[in-house]
């Protein structure tokens, strides 16, 4: 396989809980990304799936150079990611972009869409000469399937698909090498969830990028990644291919989010077994001992309280997870 | 009001891309587009204009000095001899309006331009950067909040001018100026502060960070026309209510005084005999509704403008 293109080792973001206002102490943390590792390869989509809370859009802030973070490494083409200042680091902007989640909020209402779409020309200029831009502008919109005569519209004149069209020609502007997307779907009807994520692989297929595909929902991913990591809490708790993952789930959480995507065929509706998960996620600021996932796992022993299981391929199974008793689905139904 | 936009404009000009002329699109163009349509806008820019005229040559409008007194005339109603009648000194009402239209319409304007620019600059700074700049501008802010106007307003005017001591009229005003200025600008602040903070927050602020936005093309691309609106609106309103503070002034005796004419300083005279001469006080009060309602109307028309979703 070729060198990865994003290389990040075990990342760690914590925010502060503070008190007070004048003398302001700090009385906890909140472990937003906790230890999370991951290779990104030109021309790939990893997905990144978890539930609200687990951290997923805090590591896209944070590869995003947006918040800096706690502890950990990232290296972009071999180089130090979060080591880049000025210049070095506005040029690396280049090549990297992100498609933010709701499209609603991510374009300002008072610049047109082609001030918005042209931006990213603004602030790079040594991209496209001044008079190429409007030209530029156009063909972007083209591009993401908008009528490039709609230049000088506002972004309430358009749908919420077509607005997160007009995001993702923004962040195409520069060409970048990987594009991250925080769930750029989930604040879409379903019948434009489809059209974008379609649009997405085209796109992939036509300028060779790579896709950091964060969403909340397996579902949504299957058809456009390559590769899929599972978060809970901070943490990686499961990684492999597509297949593996779909097919072979081995860490009880990646299997019970599996279960609750929806069966399109009602007469298989009901057959499957549904691993229901009780109970909420643990605050993030004081997570469990031991495996993260234990208050809420069918397969909890004491063992699991006590000893945080590492992300490593297991007995049975033929991809790493994170869990002590990681196995594939039919023995789960064995148990 | 136009001072925040002219405030704007400066950075904001500057790296507009030049398409061909025929083709410029953005917000101000379209802002400028739009209000040229708006009737609201051409009633509310002619009758200020008027006032500026006023304001500057008064001779213009009438040729009765505002400062002779005909005591005979004391409180006579208003005729052929004063359109407006004559006041309880036998000033002539209408030339008094008319020559007070310049020392109002400058503590209006200044006050109103010096509390906008000075509380939106603070209230940007502190809402965009946060921390301990935020923290220390808004305890400085709540100290001058914190001050009542009529005491403050008597401190600072007395201080620098001992009581009996005449004073030339345009340092006067300067005086009037600044003391509302520094009494007033903590509101503007917290306004801009508020808006700052919320438009900080959203998405499009988060996607011209990552294109690699410095913070002034974010503070002036992105934040500052998104909160623009609240401001202009408590701007257009201030502007009445600051020359109604200069009327307060000048009721105490440290504010404009005689032999410097204002429609303030008019009503502040006038007011105890609103039952035996009402068209004294009707008539500059007149003049101060219909400015304040030119300049509430053309901010109106501004804001309106200057939203998108509104066209």
């Amino acid at each position: 396989m070729s060198e990865p293109i994003l290389q990040v080792r075990d990342l760690v973001k914590h925010f502060p809980v503070t008190r007070g206002v004048v003398f302001r102490r700090t009385i906890g943390h909140v472990r937003a990304v906790d230890g999370v590792s991951l290779d990104l390869h030109p021309g790939e989509t990893l997905g990144v799936v978890g539930e609200s809370g687990c951290g997923k859009s805090t590591l896209a802030q944070v590869l995003m150079r947006l918040t800096p973070p706690t502890s950990g490494t990232a290296t972009f083409e071999g180089q130090d990611l979060f080591a880049k200042r000025g210049a070095d680091l506005t040029a690396w902007r280049r090549d990297m972009q992100i498609v933010l989640q709701d499209p609603y909020t991510s374009l300002n209402p008072r610049k047109t869409v082609g001030d918005v779409v042209g931006e990213p020309f603004d602030i790079h200029p040594e991209v496209a000469p001044k008079g190429d831009r409007r030209r530029r502008v156009q063909e972007l919109l083209e591009v993401v399937g908008l009528n490039p005569e709609h230049i000088r519209r506002y972004p309430h004149q358009f749908s919420g698909g077509q607005r997160q069209r007009i995001g993702i020609a923004r962040a195409l502007a520069l060409r970048p090498k990987v594009i991250v997307c925080d769930e750029p779907v989930s604040a879409l009807d379903v019948s434009i969830q489809a059209q974008v994520l379609n649009l997405l692989s085209d796109l992939q297929r036509e300028f060779g990028l790579a896709y950091l595909f964060i969403a909340h929902d397996l579902g949504v991913v299957r058809h456009l990644c390559d590769r899929v990591a599972v978060m809970y809490l901070g943490s990686i708790v499961e990684t492999g291919t597509a297949e593996e993952i779909y097919t072979r789930a081995s860490h009880p959480y990646t299997q019970a989010l599996l279960s609750s995507v929806p069966v399109p065929d009602p007469s298989l509706r009901g057959r499957r077994e549904a691993i229901r998960l009780e109970g909420d996620v643990p605050s993030p600021a004081d997570p469990p001992s031991g495996c993260r996932f234990r208050t809420r796992c069918p397969k909890a022993a004491p063992v699991c309280a006590e000893d945080p299981p590492a992300l490593e391929v297991r007995d049975g199974t033929d991809h790493p997870a994170a869990c002590h008793f990681a196995a594939p689905p039919h023995l789960v139904r064995a148990d | 009001m136009t001072e925040p936009l002219l405030a704007a404009r400066p950075a904001d000009t500057e790296p507009e891309p030049e398409p061909d002329a025929a083709e410029v699109s953005g917000l101000w163009t379209d802002a400028w587009r739009q209000l040229r349509r708006r009737p609201l806008f051409w009633v509310a820019s002619v009758i200020i204009l008027v006032l500026l005229v006023m304001a500057f040559f008064p001779s213009l409008f009438t040729s009765i000095d505002p400062r002779a007194t005909d005591l005979a005339g004391s409180g006579s109603e208003p005729g052929p001899d004063a359109i407006f009648g004559r006041d309880l000194q036998g000033h002539d009402v209408f030339a008094r309006a008319v020559y007070g239209a310049g020392p109002t319409l400058a503590v209006g304007v200044l006050a109103t331009l010096g509390t906008v620019l000075v509380g939106a600059l603070a209230g940007l700074l502190g809402g965009f950067r946060g921390g301990w700049q935020d923290s220390l501008l808004s305890r400085f802010a709540e100290i001058f909040a914190g001050l009542p106007f009529v005491l403050g307003g008597i401190v600072i005017l007395t201080t620098f001018n001992p009581p009996g001591q005449p004073v030339p009229e345009s340092r006067l005003i300067f005086q009037v100026v600044t003391t509302i200025t520094v009494l007033s600008w903590p509101i503007a602040m917290r306004i801009m502060r508020a808006a700052t903070i919320t438009a900080k927050q959203q998405d499009y602020v988060k996607a011209a960070r990552a294109l690699g936005a410095g913070p002034l093309r974010i503070v002036f691309r992105h934040i500052l026309p998104n909160t623009l609106a609240p401001v202009l609106v408590y701007a257009t309103i201030q502007l009445g209510a600051f020359i109604g503070a200069e009327a307060t002034l000048s009721f105490l005796g440290i504010g404009l005084k005689d032999p410097v004419v204002s429609w303030g300083v008019m009503i502040a005279e006038s007011q105890d005999r609103v039952a035996q001469i009402p068209h004294a006080i009707l008539f500059p009060a007149g003049f101060l509704v219909v400015t304040v309602l030119a300049f509430v109307m053309l901010g109106d028309a501004v804001r309106d403008a200057l939203d998108p979703r509104g066209r």
